[in-house]
């Protein structure tokens, strides 16, 4: 036995769950983040502060938020490049398609690559709307309620952000119960609870995000 | 009854492939889905045309030769091997498609018949126990708990037939090689093999060039012994415990 994990279809698939799982926890603490906008700019812009001051003075400005970057980053990339691995292998697996087409699995089963495909490219858009300002025009750093508000207040930012959470909370329900399986963790007297826990998860994901652009096309959020 | 069949036929490996039309006349609705092709078959050589190849033997269900995917579905519509499935299933006037398992791995030999040996090989890696032949050993000699025979016993039903990875739309042959290791990883007589087992299935496995799991649980569906999907992740819980193992060692 001299594989490694990496070698192999079961551990690739290891490495998707594990990576998957860390984003996800990010997820859950970012959307309960992204709920202090309904409590007013002062509380908003406050937190987006105080989340550059973690762990001071153990740690210096902005190193807690640069570790979880780190992280977060690589969870991307591993999860990613095993997603495009394991893909390669499946497609190559089954070159030629039956002539007798029928409908196959569910809709967030079937919609995994290109969910994940367009995850991917949001958080792109994302970083460069919200973090970096890039595609934002007249984006001011250090007044992050402006710039949300700013981004809902156009409506392709609207749309782009809403589909993606849609695949989001698609992706989260296949994925989530897949994670458990992977790990070995499922089990038949578990099954119930965690196909409950990951649609839990993805609708409360769903909604929790959504809720922010449809605060500011409202006027709840000005 | 009378139907039209849509076939697959194919010369050799090396030849392309196509679907070809045919009428049968005069199907009993109590007739079994072969015998239904051995009726095409008879009417294929009196014509003096070739007949349509497919894999079958006992035709009891329990030999896991026969294959066929039926309108899309592998083994047909009802949840049993083709061989156990009757032409009451189908209605007068129906049109079937019949098409062999589709995998890399499973390469078709001629018309509906596909080499499975990539099976073969994945047993041949780890699918034993190393117990000395000879005269069957006193049977309450080696104690059992009756839920792990039980779980054994479930798994120990596939026969292989490979109606999980021609249902898979990764081709992936995980709910065969899962049912295989869990029939004897939870065993007295597989335990001591029971890490170079699932490591050694596993990896011959990836190197026959099947899929993997994106669970989508289309295995379980058509498996016409009923393995379920939890032995996919069990055969991952294994495979993480023998890979830590491994790692200590």
């Amino acid at each position: 036995m001299t594989r490694t994990i990496w070698d192999s279809s079961v551990g690739k698939k290891t490495v998707m769950a594990v990576s998957g799982l860390i984003m996800l926890l990010y997820l859950v603490v970012h959307m309960l983040g992204n709920l202090k906008i309904f409590f007013g700019s002062g509380e908003f812009n406050h937190y987006a502060h105080w989340l550059r001051t973690i762990g001071e003075p153990f740690l210096h400005y902005e190193w807690a938020l640069w570790i979880i970057r780190v992280v977060l980053l690589a969870a991307v990339v591993a999860h990613a490049t095993s997603a495009y691995q394991l893909s390669r292998r499946d497609i190559k697996a089954r070159p030629s398609k039956y002539v007798h087409k029928r409908p196959r699995a569910s809709y967030a089963t079937r919609t995994m690559r290109w969910g994940g495909i367009i995850l991917g490219l949001f958080i792109v858009w994302h970083i460069l709307d919200l973090t970096t300002g890039t595609v934002h025009p007249g984006f001011e750093s250090g007044r992050p309620y402006q710039n949300v508000v700013d981004t809902f207040s156009t409506w392709y930012g609207n749309v782009i952000y809403i589909v993606a959470m849609l695949a989001l909370g698609l992706h989260t329900r296949h994925g989530f119960w897949s994670a458990a399986q992977t790990l070995g963790v499922g089990s038949r007297t578990r099954d119930r609870i965690l196909k409950t826990i990951a649609n839990v998860l993805a609708l409360v994901l769903t909604v929790g995000f959504i809720s922010v652009p449809v605060g500011v096309m409202t006027g709840l959020v000005s | 009854m009378k139907l039209t069949l849509r076939v697959w036929r194919q010369k050799n490996a090396d030849a392309d492939g196509a679907m070809s039309t045919y009428e049968v006349d005069g199907i009993s609705s109590d007739m079994s889905f072969l015998e239904m092709l051995d009726t095409l078959n008879e009417e294929l050589i009196l014509k003096g045309e070739d007949p349509v190849a497919f894999d079958h033997d006992c035709r009891e269900g329990i030999c896991g030769a026969c294959s066929l995917v039926i309108n899309g579905d592998a083994h047909g519509p009802e949840r049993t091997t083709t061989c156990q499935l009757h032409m009451r299933s189908f209605k007068d006037g129906d049109t079937i498609d019949i098409e062999p398992w589709r995998a890399s791995a499973f390469p078709v030999v001629k018309d509906l018949v596909v080499d499975r040996s990539a099976f073969d090989r994945i047993i041949q890696a780890g699918g034993y126990i190393t117990a000395p032949t000879g005269t069957a050993p006193e049977a309450h000699a080696t104690p059992v708990p009756k839920p792990d025979a039980d779980f054994a016993f479930e798994h120990a039903e596939c026969i292989g037939c490979g109606a999980c990875v021609a249902a898979c739309p990764n081709g992936a042959a995980m709910l065969f090689t899962s049912a295989k290791i869990n029939h004897l990883n939870v065993l007295p007589q597989g335990a001591p093999e029971r890490e170079s087992r699932v490591l050694d299935m596993v990896a011959q496995m990836d190197d026959e060039g099947f899929g993997g799991c994106t669970l989508t649980g289309e295995c379980a569906t058509a498996c016409p012994k009923g393995i379920p999907l939890m032995s996919i992740t069990n055969m991952n819980k294994e495979w993480l415990r023998a890979t830590r193992k491994a790692g200590k060692r």
